[in-house]
């Protein structure tokens, strides 16, 4: 432990729940530039209604259970979880498919459970569960991104007013076809008898339309780089869930490429990265420790590969952070570290040998 | 025999379902829609009926160390018998409840009033015990299976014909057209969610309740206040 000499006033800032929040709603910005950009508007559409519908189901169940209803908006926790969410969400999710999953995380998952702080499980990931098993056509219907709607003009999403029009209702199902497809997730999972690299070639998400999950990705890792500069979360967690998953995946690739995809393409597609820096850090429902983060990191990322490669769902960052919430506690029972002054580490259930 | 006393216990200071939690396994499994919970709540009740009737009659005869397997032996061959009936009358919702038409013998809730009451009251206190126990479990069965359907399909008594015959078809209500289903809601996790609010409202109930009897007798304070020693 390095001591740090300085001279006086010891004044330090305590970092209150508002301020760390809004630090995560400014690192979301790049991801949402990026979803925006590639995928067109309707990311942003629904993060602006998730966040509405979010404050207000906040405000009335706080009214609900008699707490003070603006303070505890003020903390901005409401609207991190809606925006998580949204950012998780097809594009063009309906207006109702948000809807619903806003309840669930903000009632059900969060203050069902005895609000902030008390949740077992991340709210914006049991809604996304929640959301995925109920509407399955809903929620694997992806927006392709810009370059392949159109390959001739410049950025050819749909318009702000189409895109409105088609979350809340009143636009024809089949003009959505255009704009939607296969997530490289899915095409590399249904690709027919192609092998890896003939998938590669052939299927025109992965062959051209690769880069735009590439950048989304990146941006990501941005908001999560700045987070870390911050000091809202420690490395521990996405750097052992990226480094077990990238392990994971380079010795089956190693093994046998034409039939699983290669690391990169694990890293940088689907949710890992939204994951591993704004959904696998949640303060709440994580193992506590640096020791004990490093299992639970290491976890979410073998179950990922898992589910991914073996599992009923393309994409698994959800159900793979569940998973791990459920063991947070057990992780945390076996991973105290040593308190000052003790020779041993106080670990494991009393009455263990 | 206290009658209005094994009425309010079965159907609801103690009911099966929402207080003693039993038979959870085929309550949570089969509740997806209104029919499947009428037709496994008259299965469950018939079966309590007989094996509280019979229990209770046989009771004197009964050896305690080997209770338990003969009562397990009564309640299956009723089971085997409605089993048989639901078969041959009504064979479509036989086939949607499978496997959870025999698993009634291992329901815990008919096998408790076996050995909590039948096996040591008369026959006329362990049939009504039965029957309110039973009915006490279908209605737990019947709002969570309404529940359950109004929010996954957007319907409620679709189906009813499967067990009343072809004119029941006619009963089915469509809530909301063109429901997008809900597909969570009727699935298991649905049933967990469900049984726990119904818990929750039935707890909130007879909170209420005691509230109201302790302000309608405010002199007669059960907790003696204690003498303060220290500062």
């Amino acid at each position: 432990m390095a001591l740090i000499r300085s001279s006086s006033p010891h004044l330090h800032k305590v970092n209150s729940t508002g301020d760390v929040m809004r630090t995560v709603l400014l690192a979301t910005l790049p991801g949402l530039a990026a979803m925006t950009f590639f995928f067109g508007w309707g990311t942003l559409i629904n993060v602006i209604w998730a966040s509405l519908l979010a404050v207000g189901f906040e405000a009335a169940i706080m009214k609900l259970r008699n707490r003070p209803v603006s303070f505890y908006l003020k903390d901005y926790s409401a609207v991190v979880t809606a925006v998580l969410l949204a950012l998780a969400l097809p594009p063009f999710a309906a207006w109702w498919v948000t809807l619903v999953g806003v309840f669930v995380a903000i009632v059900v998952a969060k203050h069902l459970y005895g609000g902030l702080g008390q949740n077992p499980f991340n709210p914006a990931m049991v809604a996304y569960a929640l959301l995925l098993i109920s509407f399955p056509v809903e929620m694997t219907r992806w927006t392709a991104p810009f370059v392949l709607v159109d390959a001739e003009s410049s950025w050819s999403v749909l318009s702000l007013g189409d895109t409105l029009a088609m979350i809340f209702g009143g636009l024809d199902a089949s003009m959505i076809d255009t704009y939607t497809g296969a997530t490289p997730l899915d095409a590399l999972r249904h690709r027919g008898g192609l092998t890896t690299e003939e998938a590669w070639r052939q299927v025109p998400v992965l062959a051209d339309g690769i880069g735009a999950w590439h950048a989304v990705s990146a941006a990501y890792v941005m908001g999560g780089v700045f987070l870390l500069y911050r000091k809202v979360f420690t490395w521990h967690t996405p750097v052992a869930m990226l480094g077990s998953l990238a392990v994971l995946s380079t010795l089956f690739f190693a093994v046998e490429p034409d039939y699983f995809p290669d690391p990169f393409f694990h890293l940088t597609v689907g949710g890992t990265m939204l994951g591993a820096f704004f959904i696998a850090t949640d303060p709440v429902t994580a193992a506590t420790s640096n020791k004990g983060k490093i299992y639970y990191g290491i976890g979410i990322g073998l179950l990922i590969f898992v589910i991914r490669t073996w599992g009923g769902y393309p994409d698994a960052v959800a159900f793979a952070v569940l998973l791990m919430n459920l063991t947070a506690p057990f992780i945390d029972q076996y991973t105290q570290p040593r308190t000052y002054g003790h020779a041993k580490a106080n670990r494991g259930m009393k009455g263990d040998a | 025999m206290d009658a209005k006393k094994i009425t309010l216990d079965g159907l609801w200071d103690n009911n099966p379902a929402l207080v003693q939690l039993l038979g959870l396994c085929p309550l949570l499994a089969v509740t997806g829609s209104v029919v499947n919970a009428i037709g496994l709540g008259l299965a469950s009740t018939i079966v309590l009926l007989g094996s509280n009737l019979t229990i209770s009659a046989f009771r004197q005869f009964v050896p305690t160390s080997v209770r338990l397997p003969i009562f397990v032996m009564i309640i299956a061959s009723f089971v085997t018998a409605i089993e048989l009936l639901m078969q041959a009358f009504t064979y479509e919702l036989y086939q949607i409840l499978g496997i959870f038409i025999p698993l009634i013998v291992t329901n815990c809730a008919i096998m408790g009033r076996a050995d909590a009451f039948a096996s040591k009251n008369p026959v006329p206190a362990s049939l009504l015990d039965g029957l309110m126990m039973g009915v006490g479990f279908t209605a737990v069965l019947v709002v969570l299976g309404a529940m359950r359907e109004a929010l996954g399909s957007g319907t409620l008594f679709a189906d009813m014909q499967l067990l009343f015959g072809a004119s029941a078809e006619s009963w089915k209500i469509v809530l909301v057209d063109d429901y997008p289903g809900f597909l969570f809601a009727v699935l298991p996790p649905g049933a967990f969610v469900g049984m726990g609010l119904l818990i929750a409202l039935k707890n909130i109930i007879d909170d209420r309740l005691n509230a109201r009897r302790q302000a309608a007798t405010p002199d007669t304070p059960k907790t003696t206040e204690r003498v303060r020693v220290t500062g």
